[in-house]
C-alpha cells in the first residue's frame, strides 16, 4: 500500500497548504460583517477546479493498481512479462498528442481558430494512433502466448493498460464536444477554458501513463532501492 | 453545464445580477423526474435509499427469525442465511448510509448552507442520480437472478466468494454485487466532484470556511474522504469481476474444489482484504463525520447555544478524517500479519479517540446550561451520543490486537460495528429529517407519532445490541445460522429470542415513521419558513420548500457564523448568518 499512502501524503499536503490559508486558528464567533479579511472563494473556474478534483480521484484509482501490483510482484514467484516493443511508439505518440494539446492551448489564448483546429485535431488522431497502438501491442503479447489470465503479471498489464485506455477513451470523447462546439462556432474565451481543461486531462494521462510504465517494468522498485542504499 | 448567473466569491455584489432568471425547467418530466435542482435528486436519493434501506429492514427480520428460531423456518436455508446477512449489510452501508447522508442530505443541504443557488454541475448532479438508480436496480435484480443474491458476507472476502461453495458464487450473484458496486462509485463519484467543487466555489458572500455550519464540514470532509476511499472497493470489485469472470488469479491462489484443481493460480487473497478495508475504514467515518456535523447543528439549535469550541470542531473532522486513512489493517488482525503492524494500526486507531472524543465533550458542554428543548431531533441527537460513547467504548477493546483476537468474528464485533455505525448513524438521520423536513414540505412531523418512534427505537436498539455483546462473549461465532447447544450454555438461545423480539419491535416503529412521513406531507402542522428559530442560512430562503434557484432574486450576504444564539442583547434569541446586525442597512455592503 506504500503507493497509495504516499499519493494519499501528498494529496494531504495540497489540502494541508490549502487550509493553512483558510484562517482556521481565527475566532469567526467574534467577527461580523460581510468579509473578515476578504477571504471569499478563490476566483479560479470552478471547471478547472472539478478537474482537478477528479483527477486525485483518478490518481487514486491507478495508485491503487499500482499498490496492488506492486504488493504482488515482491513474491518471489512473480514472472516478469517481456515488454512488447511497441509499447514505446505508443508512448511516444502519446507525448507527441500531448504536445499538441499544449499547442492548441496556445493557439486558444491567441484566438487563432485555424491553429486551434489543427492542434486539436492532430492531437486527437495521435491520441486514437496511441489507442490502436496499445490494442496492437496487447494482441502481439497474446499472440506470443501471455494472454490475459495467463498469471498475475499479464493480468496486471492487461488491466492497468486497458483502463488507462478507456481513461484516454473519455478524454477523446471530451475533444469530441470541444471539436463539434468549434465547428458551431463557439465564442473563443470559452472554448478557451474547454481546450485547457482538455490539455490538463492529456498531461495528467501521460503522467499516469509513464508512471504505470515505471512501476510495472520495476524501476520504480529500482528508485526506491536506490534511494533506500543512499539514506541508509 | 450551465454558469451560475452569479459566480460566487468572485466578489460580485449582487447588485449585478439584477437580471437574474429562475431556471426554469420545461414540462413535467424535466422538473420531476430528470430535475437538475439538487433539491429534488436529494429526494429522489433519499427516497431509493429509503426504499431500498427497508428490503434490507425485512432482510435483518429474516437473519433475526433464524438466530432467535432457529430450525423454526423452513424457508430460511443456510445459502439463504448468508444472502441474507451479507445483502442487509452491503445495503445498509453503502447503499443506504452512504446514499443517505452523502447523496440525500448533502445534495439539499450544502447548497442552501453556503448560500448557493445550486450545486456548480447540476447535469452531472443529475446523472449521479440516475447511475446511482442503475446501481440500486442491478443490486435488486440479484435477488431474482437464478442462485439469487451472493452470500459472501459484506466483505466479499476471496477466494470464498467467487467459489461454489458460496451461494451465488457460481452464479450470477456476485457478477452483479460487483457491477452494482462499480456503478454505485461511478455515480457517487459525480455527486462527490459537486459537493466538493460547491463547497470550494460556490459558497455566497461572506460565508469564509470558517463561517460555515459543521454539517457542511462534516458533509465535505466525509466526501473529500469518500472520493480517496472509493476508489479501493473499485480497484478490488474489478479485479475480483475479472477473476470471476475472466478466469485472471488477482487474488485466488491455486485451489481445490470438491476435489478437482481449479484453473487459478498464483493471486494474493491478502490483497483484497488490504483494498476492502483501504475503503472499509474510511467508509466508517464517511458515515460518521456526516453525522457528527449534523448532531452538532441540531445540539446547538435546540439547546438554543452557540456550538462549544466550533474550531476543535472543525480541526478534529479534518484530523479524523486524515487519520481515518492509516488504520485500515485493524479489521486484519487475524489475516496473519507482523504483529509489528498490528502495534501500528492499534496505535493509529486508538489516536482517533482523541478527536473523536474531543467532539464528544464539546456536544455535552454545549448542552451544558443550554435552553434544552426536547424535541425531536434534540432527542435523536441525545440518544446519537449515548449510543456512539457506547459504541465507541467496546471500539477501544476491539483496536487492541491481545483483546481483539479472540473477540474476532464473534457477535461482539457485530454489537460493536451496529451500536457505533448502525444505530448511532441511523439516530442522526431520523433527528435530521425531523428537524429539516419542515423545510422540504412546509409541515412539521407529527410529535406524538415522532416521541413514539423514538423512544421504541431508542430503547429497542439497546435491548438488541447490549445483550448481543454477551453473546459474543460467550464465544458465539457471527454469520453461523445455528449453534450448537453442545458449544454455548442454554441462556444463550434465550437471549437470542428475546433479541429477536426486540429487533422486530424497533423495525415495527420504522414503518410508524414512514406513516408519520406520509401523513404529515398533508395533515402536518404548517411550520413556516423557520420553526426551529435557527440562524443557518437554509432557514432564511423566501419561499418554503425553497424554490428551484433558492434565492429568488438576491443570493444571501454572510454577516456571522453560524451559532449566534442567545447573544446578550439581541432582539431574539438568535441571529441569522445573512442578518447584517442592528444599524447596519439591508443588503448594504460592510
Amino acid at each position: 500500500m506504500s503507493i497509495i499512502l504516499t499519493f494519499l501524503a501528498v494529496i494531504a499536503a495540497i489540502a494541508g497548504w490549502w487550509l493553512s490559508r483558510q484562517r482556521l486558528l481565527s475566532k469567526p464567533w467574534l467577527e461580523t460583517g460581510l468579509s473578515p479579511a476578504g477571504l471569499d472563494a478563490p476566483a479560479v473556474s470552478q471547471q478547472k477546479v472539478g478537474l482537478w478534483v477528479f483527477l486525485a480521484v483518478v490518481g487514486g484509482l491507478f495508485a491503487l493498481f499500482g499498490s496492488a501490483f506492486v504488493m504482488r510482484n515482491a513474491d518471489a514467484d512473480w514472472q516478469r512479462l517481456p515488454m512488447p516493443p511497441l509499447i514505446w511508439v505508443n508512448t511516444a505518440v502519446l507525448v507527441l498528442s500531448s504536445v499538441y494539446l499544449r499547442a492548441a492551448v496556445r493557439a486558444a489564448r491567441r484566438h487563432d481558430a485555424r491553429d486551434l483546429r489543427t492542434h486539436l485535431a492532430t492531437g486527437g488522431a495521435l491520441a486514437l494512433m496511441f489507442l490502436f497502438g496499445q490494442l496492437l501491442a496487447l494482441r502481439a503479447l497474446a499472440a506470443d502466448g501471455y494472454v490475459l489470465a495467463l498469471s498475475p503479471s499479464s493480468s496486471f498489464f492487461y488491466l492497468i493498460t486497458g483502463l488507462h485506455g478507456l481513461h484516454i477513451l473519455g478524454g477523446l470523447a471530451a475533444l469530441g464536444l470541444l471539436g463539434l462546439r468549434l465547428n458551431s462556432g463557439a465564442g473563443a474565451a470559452r472554448l478557451r477554458l474547454g481546450v485547457e481543461l482538455c490539455a490538463t486531462y492529456w498531461h495528467f494521462l501521460l503522467g499516469v501513463w509513464v508512471a504505470a510504465l515505471a512501476v510495472m517494468l520495476g524501476w520504480a522498485r529500482s528508485l526506491i532501492e536506490i534511494c533506500g542504499a543512499l539514506l541508509s | 453545464m450551465v454558469d451560475s448567473v452569479h459566480p460566487p466569491g468572485t466578489g460580485i455584489p449582487p447588485a449585478e445580477v439584477a437580471d437574474y432568471v429562475p431556471p426554469h425547467a420545461h414540462g413535467w418530466w424535466a422538473r420531476y423526474v430528470f430535475s437538475q435542482d439538487a433539491k429534488y435528486i436529494a429526494i429522489q436519493y433519499s427516497l431509493t435509499a429509503t426504499g431500498i434501506g427497508l428490503v434490507a429492514l425485512v432482510l435483518s427480520w429474516l437473519t433475526r427469525l433464524q438466530l432467535g428460531f432457529p430450525g423454526t423456518f423452513d424457508f430460511i436455508t443456510t445459502e439463504a442465511y448468508f444472502q441474507f446477512i451479507t445483502m442487509h449489510g452491503m445495503i445498509m452501508v453503502v447503499y443506504l448510509l452512504t446514499a443517505l447522508f452523502l447523496g440525500g442530505f448533502g445534495n439539499y443541504l450544502i447548497p442552501l448552507m453556503v448560500g448557493a443557488r445550486d450545486m456548480v454541475f447540476p447535469f452531472v448532479n443529475m446523472l449521479s442520480y440516475w447511475v446511482y438508480l442503475l446501481a440500486v436496480i442491478v443490486l435488486v435484480v440479484s435477488f431474482f437472478a437464478p442462485g439469487g443474491p451472493t452470500g459472501a458476507g459484506w466483505t466479499l472476502y476471496p477466494p470464498q466468494a467467487i467459489l461454489s461453495g458460496t451461494p451465488g458464487g457460481q452464479s450470477a450473484g456476485i457478477i452483479l454485487m460487483l457491477v452494482s458496486l462499480i456503478l454505485f462509485i461511478i455515480g457517487f463519484t459525480m455527486g462527490g466532484l459537486n459537493y466538493v467543487v460547491t463547497v470550494l466555489q460556490g459558497r455566497a458572500r461572506g460565508m469564509t470556511l470558517m463561517r460555515m455550519p459543521l454539517t457542511v464540514w462534516g458533509i465535505f470532509t466525509a466526501t473529500v474522504m469518500a472520493l480517496l476511499a472509493f476508489p479501493a472497493l473499485f480497484v478490488a470489485a474489478v479485479m475480483m469481476l475479472f477473476d470471476r469472470a475472466l478466469g485472471t488469479s488477482f487474488f485466488m491462489p491455486t485451489l481445490y474444489d470438491l476435489g478437482e484443481r481449479l484453473s487459478y493460480g498464483g493471486g494474493s487473497p491478502i490483497a483484497f482484504q488490504h483494498l476492502f478495508w483501504f475503503f472499509g475504514h474510511p467508509e466508517v467515518y464517511i458515515v460518521a463525520l456526516p453525522a457528527f456535523g449534523i448532531v452538532s447543528d441540531l445540539v446547538a439549535t435546540h439547546a438554543r447555544k452557540n456550538i462549544f469550541g466550533y474550531r476543535m470542531m472543525v480541526w478534529a473532522i479534518v484530523i479524523i478524517g486524515a487519520l481515518s486513512f492509516v488504520v485500515w489493517a485493524h479489521h486484519m488482525y487475524v489475516s496473519g500479519m507482523n504483529p509489528y503492524f498490528g502495534f501500528f494500526f492499534a496505535t493509529t486507531t486508538l489516536i482517533i479517540a482523541v478527536p473523536t472524543a474531543i467532539k464528544v465533550y464539546n456536544w455535552v458542554l454545549t448542552l451544558w446550561r443550554g435552553d434544552i428543548h426536547l424535541t425531536l431531533p434534540m432527542l435523536f441527537a441525545l440518544g446519537f451520543i449515548v449510543t456512539f460513547v457506547n459504541g465507541g467504548l467496546s471500539g477501544l477493546f476491539l483496536g487492541n490486537v491481545v483483546v481483539d483476537v479472540p473477540l474476532s468474528d464473534t457477535m461482539f464485533v457485530v454489537a460493536h460495528f451496529h451500536m457505533v455505525m448502525g444505530v448511532a448513524p441511523i439516530m442522526v438521520i431520523f433527528g435530521a429529517i425531523y428537524h429539516w423536513y419542515p423545510k422540504v414540505t412546509g409541515r412539521m412531523l407529527d410529535e406524538a407519532m415522532g416521541k413514539l418512534h423514538f423512544w421504541v427505537t431508542f430503547v429497542g436498539a439497546y435491548l438488541i445490541f447490549f445483550p448481543m455483546h454477551y453473546v459474543g462473549l460467550a464465544g458465539v461465532p457471527r454469520r453461523y445460522p445455528e449453534i450448537d447447544a453442545a458449544f454455548v450454555p442454554d441462556s444463550i438461545g434465550a437471549l437470542n429470542a428475546f433479541i429477536s423480539l426486540a429487533a422486530f419491535a424497533v423495525g415495527a416503529a420504522q414503518m410508524l415513521f414512514l406513516f408519520n412521513l406520509g401523513w404529515s406531507l398533508r395533515r402536518g402542522r404548517p411550520s413556516g419558513g423557520n420553526p426551529w428559530r435557527a440562524t443557518t442560512l437554509e432557514w432564511q430562503t423566501p419561499k418554503t420548500p425553497p424554490e428551484h434557484g433558492n434565492w429568488g432574486k438576491d443570493p444571501p450576504l454572510v454577516y456571522r457564523w453560524a451559532y449566534d444564539y442567545s447573544v446578550p442583547g439581541a432582539p431574539q434569541d438568535f441571529i441569522a448568518q445573512n442578518d447584517p446586525g442592528p444599524g447596519a442597512a439591508h443588503g448594504g455592503a460592510a
